[in-house]
């Protein structure tokens, strides 16, 4: 099991912003966390990684820091980028947990395999604070992949990306599931997540609503209860699609 | 220039300036003369000069520069913001107004070091502070934000011994002292800071991979591994020991702090592990050439250090906050 989640509650004043979730993944696993604005995608992400004070159980709490940060990469939802450090440089950040005293070769195989899988060997010496928002976000997920751990936890990777990098990074992340490892992140983009993810957690008020395979995650009462919306939903031969209609409430 | 050709050429700058610095004084003594005394101790007066006059001088503008230039450098990492200072936590305030107690209540005259000792004291108890405000655990802003409180509340404690000074005179030597200045200092303040200073850099030169990592945030930072509540402790630690003793023997020099990594940032690839360093020795050239310059420019008018690099780095703080108004505009 890479993350088990027992009753994790967080609250903030004496309102559960996380209430009560529980939640295993496992390797294989492409797992889309969807829900509005405001469900507790991201609280529930960091105090997964035990960034927050919380009652229940994460697994990766647990760890020591270094421990952690072998077990679990994390991308924060900010695409914070503090210095005018070039692309290679700010991949490299990602081994910081398996450094020695300097980067060695199998570190800088893994900067080398996480700038090809997300196509950015033309970007190497190009200074990441000024590329283009979309950019960033893919030298960032980049960074994340260098850390090469067996689970990854990405707080809205896609959002902000064109239509091929989302696909593209979507893609990268089915790949790492396809391998073993696994996957965990907030999506907004339902159609992206039927598409790509193997299995969605529906949030709402902290809770979870619904946990299953995308078919039976994204039903016509599911959209309407929680996000207050009419979904189109049809298999075609090229996978599922899905498209918000229109509000219901 | 290649990382390593790049601290080479600033080691060098700051072994020539440390020379030059040995050989300026109002004392018109020969090259091999001073340097024959210093060595082997062989002429009298010219040894005093030598050994108990340029010698503590030169060796406190060293320290004192490398110390400001690495926790500017380490402060401006840790907080993500090029214009930070180290002396933004109010260590240099508080060990300042410890400092000018001393002068106000005369313990100053009684003993030599009694005046840096009551700036150490200063420095230990803003940390205090500081740690009491912002919490053992809490992001940037609380620090900031505690070390603005701290830093007023020093600055009022200052204008009030100002205040109540018995004569002009008590006045006036709190305000030249508050200058800063490295003139007329002995071998008996090096020793003093020395420890303190080299214990501090130590502290600030771990932080290096903490800082790499920050560049990310404080959650992506956290999540590789950093342990952010023992950064911030190392950080807050490293510099008071280091500007807080500088502050005791030196007095207040602003802006070598917040210049100097600001200069060697886009030479160091801005990664702040490799600011660290080129920062220590940047700031020690940046002091060693100020010092040299307050003796060249007016010999006999006593000009004070903290002046000439306000003076200096004041127009520089203008044109950065007006090139970064440009690169985002």
């Amino acid at each position: 099991m890479m993350l088990a989640l027992s009753n994790l509650t967080v609250r903030r004043g004496d309102c559960p912003v996380v209430d009560r979730v529980t939640l295993t993944v496992g390797p294989g696993e492409f797992v889309g966390l969807i829900g509005p604005n405001g469900a507790g995608k991201t609280t529930l992400l960091r105090a997964a990684l035990g960034f927050l004070a919380h009652e229940g159980e994460s697994s990766l709490a647990r760890l020591t820091p270094r421990e952690r940060a072998r077990a679990v990469a994390f991308l924060p939802q900010a695409r914070e980028i503090a210095w005018p450090v070039d692309v290679e440089t700010l991949v490299a950040l990602g081994r910081a947990p398996h450094l020695g005293r300097a980067m060695g070769v199998e570190d800088r195989a893994a900067v080398e395999r996480a700038l090809q899988r997300m196509g950015l060997e033309g970007y190497r010496a190009r200074v990441a604070t000024a590329l283009s928002g979309g950019e960033q976000a893919r030298v960032l997920i980049a960074r994340a992949l260098a850390q090469e751990t067996p689970l990854l936890l990405a707080d809205e990777p896609v959002a902000g990306l064109d239509p091929e990098s989302q696909i593209r990074a979507m893609q990268v992340f089915q790949d790492l599931a396809a391998e073993g490892r696994a996957v965990v992140a907030s999506i907004h983009d339902l159609g992206l997540a039927a598409r790509h993810c193997t299995r969605l957690v529906l949030l709402a008020r902290g809770q979870v609503v619904a946990d299953g395979p995308p078919a039976a995650v994204l039903t016509a009462e599911n959209m309407a209860a929680v996000f207050g919306v009419r979904v189109f939903y049809a298999e075609t031969p090229e996978g599922p699609v899905v498209q918000p209609l229109g509000v219901t409430r | 220039m290649s990382y390593r050709g790049l601290l080479a050429a600033l080691g060098a700058l700051v072994t020539l300036l440390f020379a030059a610095s040995l050989l300026v004084g109002p004392a018109a003594l020969g090259f091999t003369e001073s340097v024959v005394a210093l060595l082997t101790g062989r002429g009298e007066a010219v040894v005093l000069v030598m050994r108990e006059i340029r010698l503590p001088r030169a060796l406190l503008g060293l320290m004192v520069g490398a110390v400001l230039g690495l926790s500017g450098a380490a402060m401006q990492g840790f907080l993500r913001n090029p214009l930070a200072e180290p002396g933004l936590i109010g260590v240099s305030s508080s060990a300042a107004l410890g400092a000018v107690i001393a002068l106000q209540t005369g313990i100053a005259a009684a003993f030599t070091l009694a005046l840096p000792l009551a700036a150490l004291a200063g420095a230990a108890l803003s940390v205090l502070l500081i740690l009491g405000l912002a919490g053992p655990r809490g992001g940037a802003l609380a620090l900031i934000l505690a070390g603005i409180a701290i830093s007023a509340l020093a600055g009022a404690g200052v204008a009030l011994v100002l205040n109540l000074s018995p004569n002009p005179f008590a006045a006036m030597e709190i305000v030249f002292w508050m200058m800063g200045s490295l003139a007329d200092r002995s071998m008996v303040h090096v020793a003093l800071a020395a420890p303190f200073m080299l214990l501090g850099t130590l502290m600030l030169l771990t932080l290096g991979r903490g800082l790499d990592a920050l560049t990310l945030g404080e959650d992506a930072a956290e999540a590789m591994g950093v342990r952010l509540g023992r950064l911030r402790l190392v950080l807050i630690f490293g510099t008071a020991l280091s500007v807080g003793a500088a502050v005791a023997v030196a007095g207040t020099v602003g802006f070598v702090g917040l210049v100097v990594p600001h200069v060697l940032r886009p030479l160091v690839g801005a990664r702040p592990s490799r600011l660290l360093p080129a920062a220590a020795l940047g700031g020690a050239a940046m002091l060693l050439a100020a010092d040299i310059a307050v003796r060249v420019i007016a010999p006999d008018r006593d000009l004070k250090l903290g002046v000439l690099t306000a003076l200096v780095g004041s127009p520089f703080f203008l044109h950065l906050i007006w090139r970064m108004r440009r690169l985002e505009a």
